[in-house]
């Protein structure tokens, strides 16, 4: 496909849309102005017209496939057959899906933690700091990089060289320089799941950052400058004034990097690949889904285990919703 | 702050530790993709910043390019380019004594023939019988080098390797994939929040709860729905339009989500007066609705786009891998798995993939954050 024609289809794309949206509703317009006795009529088809693209979309996106997913985790791996449970018990004793499982676990004990914990430290800094918007502008930064952007950034860092070599990567330099020994640090087991964290914390950071910054404004300068006056310390007041003040708005942040978190795929698809014990479900179930011609069922039933991991967090999301409609 | 405690220069040290930790790796990157292709295999990006020593091999020319002068059969040659700025220290003619000859020296091989270098890297190897091998002697230098960058890798790389057309693929994904879910995202946020409907309520309820919905859920029915369609009407599966109408479904919860709390907070009494007039909720819409939601559409256009700019996972799966169609991402992820020769296209290609968000980054920071703040949840 030629550039031109790339342009014209993507074009052409949006005009549908556009389109849909000024044709039917001026049709409506035109209609609906003749006899007023019809507004109510007209306004239902209105109703559908504006609502029709989106649910459509909705339906076959996301509903449609969370039904089909969870019957296909019952069928063969061509979808035809139905197997019952064949494909949870092959989960459970697959020694790959338990080593993932444990490892998207540490990635959720340990991600959103340090990432809200460094969030709120540098939130807090930099709140204090004339040169503090600069600082956060920069530690935000890699909330815009791809992360396989990210992948390239840190394979400077990780990058290995056979000790007779000039280390190239920068943690291998500082190891040598040192003394010791260079390590191929991407390829030692459960210690390279720390190194593929510490790529999602030095993103997500950023996230907490942001919200962080918003929410310390809304702390009232009285309450702090009279625990000044009184004497407790920067550290004390971080503890006993600022945490307690922001534990909804940590509670909300953890929660967010928990789902992304849950979903994390891109960073070791690229950096490892899921090799040397890095893997986690995510990159199961995409190999799963192309491995010898995929596998439908295992693929799905790797894809409810994900879904199992938000599930409490979509109930409180609802839970807090109908709260929010009673008022 | 007035006052200059220790508490206060803690923090600012505190504070400049986490900057510099966290700039350090993209500075890197840049740097590299700054280096000459040759030295980034071979060399930290660190040792590019400052006048160091390298030790390289270089290969003189062989038996066509000598000339006969003053009784000897003469080589004579460049070893590197005279802009690299480098200085030769000392040199030497086998592997085991690379530092044997200074400059001015005269080295003599084991077959009598004689080479002389000067510190730019320019030598005369002479023989007084006739040079006879095709391939010239190894020379080993050891150099001063200079800090040194180019633009040769952006020039190479956006040309001729590819990353150009990946760019504009990924333009040509994202931008629709960010229009079409907020054309019908607004509308169907203003119904959620304006027009009066049986099950509206329980429509809102799915749509919180599709918030959290991972796109994982989605990627096996929904490639077996295109593979049918594509087979049904003799198509490609994978298609530009399908990676579009992917990314509008899984934008669309959060999208609609963000849009409808922004609705929620609009006065009703507008609304009110319009429908008063005589105007029909297209011509709210229109007149009133878009002009007031600039800037929530443009927090929301920035977060999807970001998304669908930085996506692999959709374009991997939705996009076959050939050149009219590889999305950057995929095609990073393609040279981050072939090792050894390719480091100038990953570091350039990498900076260039990134060109996009940083300025959107920079240029619409306040938008961004705003966005983010909102609450985006992204299943």
């Amino acid at each position: 496909m030629t550039i031109l024609n790339l342009v014209f289809i993507v074009f052409l794309g949006i005009l549908f849309f556009i389109a849909y949206f000024h044709i039917s509703n001026y049709i409506l317009d035109i209609y609906g102005n003749k006899t007023l006795k019809r507004y109510n009529f007209e306004n239902s088809i209105r109703v559908i017209v504006f609502i029709a693209p989106a649910f459509i979309v909705l339906f076959i996106f996301i509903l449609y496939p969370v039904f089909e997913t969870i019957r296909l985790s019952f069928y063969d791996k061509f979808g035809r057959e139905f197997v019952g449970l064949y494909n949870y018990k092959w989960a459970v004793n697959d020694p790959e899906f338990r080593r993932s499982i444990l490892n998207n676990l540490v990635w959720l004990l340990v991600v959103p933690t340090l990432s809200t914990f460094f969030g709120l430290v540098i939130a807090n800094l930099a709140d204090r700091i004339w040169w503090g918007s600069i600082a956060k502008s920069i530690i935000f930064m890699p909330m815009a990089i791809s992360f396989v952007g990210a992948g390239v950034i840190w394979k400077f860092i990780y990058e290995y060289r056979g000790p007779e070599n000039t280390q190239i990567g920068l943690l291998n330099a500082i190891i040598v320089s040192l003394g010791y020994e260079p390590q191929a640090w991407l390829t030692i087991p459960m210690w390279n799941n720390f190194f593929l964290m510490a790529i999602m914390i030095w993103i997500q950071t950023g996230l907490a950052l942001v919200i962080f910054s918003a929410a310390l404004r809304s702390i009232p300068k009285e309450m702090l400058e009279a625990a000044r006056i009184d004497g407790a310390s920067e550290l004390k007041i971080f503890f006993s004034i600022i945490i307690p003040y922001l534990e909804q708005t940590i509670l909300v942040i953890w929660t967010l990097i928990t789902i992304i978190v849950l979903r994390i795929f891109d960073i070791i698809f690229a950096m490892t690949n899921g090799e040397w014990q890095t893997g986690v479900l995510a990159n199961l179930m995409y190999d799963w889904m192309f491995r010898g011609g995929g596998d439908s069922g295992r693929g799905s039933v790797l894809a409810i285990v994900i879904m199992i991991g938000v599930i409490p967090i979509l109930a409180w999301n609802l839970y807090k919703h109908r709260q929010e409609q009673k008022i | 702050m007035k006052k200059f405690s220790i508490s206060s220069i803690l923090s600012q040290l505190l504070l400049l530790f986490f900057v510099i930790i966290w700039i350090i790796p993209t500075f890197g990157l840049f740097i590299s993709s700054l280096r000459d292709k040759d030295l980034l295999a071979i060399s930290g990006w660190w040792t590019s910043l400052t006048t160091t020593e390298v030790n390289e091999i270089y290969r003189m020319s062989g038996m066509e390019s000598q000339i006969e002068e003053d009784g000897y059969f003469k080589i004579k040659g460049k070893l590197f380019e005279d802009n690299s700025g480098k200085k030769i220290e000392s040199f030497g003619i086998t592997s085991k004594k690379i530092n044997e000859f200074n400059i001015g020296d005269v080295a003599i091989f084991k077959d009598e023939s004689e080479v002389l270098l000067d510190e730019d890297g320019n030598y005369e190897w002479r023989s007084r019988t006739e040079f006879k091998k095709k391939k010239g002697k190894r020379l080993f230098t050891t150099s001063l080098s200079p800090p040194a960058f180019t633009f040769e890798n952006y020039r190479e790389v956006l040309f001729k390797e590819g990353i150009g057309r990946a760019f504009v693929n990924t333009m040509a994904v994202a931008l629709p994939s960010t229009l079409i879910p907020l054309i019908i995202c607004s509308f169907f946020a203003y119904s959620l929040t304006w027009m009066k409907f049986y099950g509206r309520d329980t429509l809102l309820a799915i749509i919180i709860a599709s918030l959290v919905v991972p796109l994982q859920m989605s990627l096996i029915p929904i490639l077996t729905i295109y593979n049918d369609f594509g087979a049904l009407f003799g198509v490609a599966a994978k298609s530009y339009p399908g990676v579009w109408m992917a990314h509008t479904g899984f934008g669309l919860a959060s999208t609609t989500f963000l849009l409808r709390n922004f609705l929620k907070s609009l006065p009703n009494e507008m609304m009110e007066a319009a429908k008063v007039d005589g105007a029909s909720h297209y011509d709210i819409f229109l007149r009133i609705i878009i002009p007031l939601s600039i800037p929530a559409f443009a927090s929301i256009f920035i977060l999807q786009f970001l998304w669908c700019w930085n996506d692999l996972l959709v374009g991997l799966v939705f996009l076959d891998q050939v050149p009219s169609e590889i999305i950057l991402t995929a095609k990073l992820k393609e040279l981050l798995g072939s090792r050894g020769e390719n480091w100038e296209i990953l570091t350039t290609g990498a900076f260039v993939s990134m060109t996009v968000p940083l300025f959107i980054f920079f240029a619409l920071q306040r938008y961004f954050i705003r966005g983010l703040v909102a609450g985006s949840v992204k299943g």
